[in-house]
């Protein structure tokens, strides 16, 4: 498990809403989250979690409700937000005619890293996914689970306070699954707060804590081994079909 | 009888044929079967889906769709079969009503001939029968998607990844959906690269980078995994997965969900409590039966 600082919250939503029209995607959320903890943010399709995403990376402004973001308000300072923060997800990663180190030194430069940085850091992170004889490959000549764990650090290379990854492993097979889930560990022991989504239940019991929305509300938050015992559930797959099927609401 | 008979075939992507996608695949699949292809993105199910609808042409080997071959016949395949790709390929710009009633007319047939088989699927997006289809969710999309490949009664239908990026909830209404076309008769091949949904299945096919890794019932390729499986969790999960690596007796182990797996060289569960016993954490140790991914690991791992 991560080391997680109980004392530290890197992102605190209070009563966090969204309005489309008359549709509320997101009601009245409010939870917080730890430095260094592995928080998954779970829910049906069309519960609300994309939007929730998009509101606290800065992407999308609350219609009400507050919320903090590695210590930035989501009004008033969401282009500091957006520097502060990594985010990797299934569909969008990199760019597959671009090498891999192009990939690494594009990303790294608009995060404002020096050269001197990128440079340093390059051969380490290369090095740590057994990458460095590929590194002047073409992205696309690369299989796609080294593609998905090449694309998580190239989310944390800038050293993020915290990284959102949206379905990170849809699709990768279940060895590559494990590694890049070894990879979120070893991100989280290093202070990186991890937000992750996800639609394999067992990753669900990788995390340190877990919310489940149904319907634009957070339903359930605690940790998974609590959660099994509140709902009286073998498996947080039990849990979630026991919160998810209350939806009322038509998938996305 | 046989629905589909696949005979050595290979695809190969590339200029020189440097990707390969399928290498040497061969199987068959029975008349009324549920048939799961299960495997990663990449493990080459779209390239065999589309040569067995004519939509792509295999390097070498041959294939036949009920009994009618997929080079001489495409013809006759088209006009029997119903595919849904794994991408959304309806007209966006027509209503679920326009969009059902174009793809019965292809067929030349209407939707009041056959409305009992899709019935069961299409009533549960009626109400929005004249929105245009490119407004409709995800879980819509795929129902429609499903009636208008169903509208002609297809005597085998192929559904690629019809589940991916789809929530657990409704995966299981989905695959309910598919037992009750099953009773109908119609062969259903399904790929998905979710290892929990092979147990819906009556057989499955395993698939890693273009080749099969097996190809049995769910329950023939548990009882194949042929080890002894243990399960343990204790509050220290990383170490107690590094513990593991370092012991003899341990073969494998990997996260899986609570608990670690680990695959043991010989039945010799209390070996291994003693090992742990001696790294002097606490721990919970118990005996699992393997599941399709534990399988699928092995598999992957020794071929």
């Amino acid at each position: 498990m991560a080391i997680v600082s109980m004392n530290e919250k890197v992102i605190v939503a209070e009563n966090l809403t969204k309005k489309f029209g008359d549709f509320t995607a997101v009601d009245h959320i409010s939870f917080g989250v730890h430095k260094g903890e592995i928080f998954g943010f779970l829910g049906a399709n069309g519960a609300g979690k994309t939007t929730a995403m998009r509101m606290l990376s800065g992407l999308s402004m609350p219609t009400s409700g507050n919320a903090m973001v590695a210590g930035f308000d989501v009004y008033r300072e969401n282009e500091k937000i957006k520097r502060n923060i990594g985010y990797m997800s299934q569909k969008f990663s990199l760019y597959e005619d671009l090498t891999v180190r192009e990939n690494i030194r594009f990303y790294a430069g608009i995060y404002g890293m020096s050269s001197h940085f990128i440079k340093e850091k390059m051969g380490q992170v290369l090095g740590e996914l057994h990458l460095t004889a590929e590194g002047d490959k073409l992205v696309k000549s690369l299989p796609l689970g080294w593609k998905q764990k090449l694309a998580f650090s190239v989310a944390i290379f800038h050293e993020p306070r915290i990284v959102f990854l949206d379905e990170p492993t849809g699709g990768v097979d279940p060895v590559t699954r494990r590694e890049f889930w070894h990879m979120i560990y070893e991100a989280a022991a290093s202070g990186i707060t991890v937000f992750v989504t996800t639609h394999y239940m067992d990753e669900a019991e990788y995390c340190d804590r877990v919310s489940i929305m149904v319907d634009g509300r957070i339903d359930a938050l605690d940790t998974p081994q609590q959660l099994k015992k509140t709902y009286a559930a073998e498996s947080m797959d039990e849990v979630f079909l026991k919160l998810a099927r209350k939806a009322t609401r038509a998938a996305d | 009888m046989t629905a589909v008979k696949i005979n050595n075939v290979v695809k190969t992507y590339g200029k020189k044929k440097e990707i390969t996608a399928l290498s040497d695949i061969s199987f068959s699949v029975s008349k009324g079967e549920l048939f799961g292809i299960i495997g990663p993105d990449g493990a080459g199910k779209t390239s065999l889906f589309r040569i067995l609808t004519t939509l792509l042409l295999a390097d070498n080997g041959n294939v036949t769709v009920d009994g009618f071959d997929v080079v001489k016949d495409y013809k006759a395949i088209r006009q029997r079969v119903g595919y849904m790709p794994g991408r959304f390929s309806l007209y966006q710009d027509l209503s679920v009503k326009e969009n059902l009633n174009f793809f019965a007319t292809i067929f030349n047939t209407s939707v009041e001939e056959n409305y009992e088989l899709i019935k069961d699927i299409y009533s549960q997006i009626e109400p929005f029968k004249d929105r245009k289809a490119g407004k409709l969710s995800g879980g819509m999309k795929q129902k429609l998607a499903l009636s208008c490949a169903l509208i002609h009664r297809p005597s085998v239908l192929f559904l690629d990844e019809p589940t991916t990026g789809v929530d657990a909830v409704s995966r299981k209404e989905f695959w309910e959906m598919l037992k009750r076309l099953k009773e109908q008769g119609i062969t259903i091949l399904v790929s998905t690269p979710y290892m929990d949904e092979a147990s819906m299945c009556d057989r499955v096919a395993l698939i890693q980078a273009g080749k099969i890794l097996s190809i049995n019932t769910p329950q023939g390729i548990v009882e194949t995994f042929g080890k002894k499986l243990l399960a343990v969790k204790s509050t220290d999960m990383l170490r107690l997965l590094h513990d593991l690596k370092q012991c003899e007796e341990v073969q494998d182990a990997y996260p899986f969900g609570e608990y670690h797996h680990a695959v043991m060289r010989n039945d010799s569960k209390e070996l291994l409590r003693s090992y742990l016993e001696q790294r002097g954490q606490s721990f919970e140790l118990k005996e699992a039966e393997p599941n399709i991914e534990d399988c699928f690991m092995a598999l992957m791992k020794t071929s």
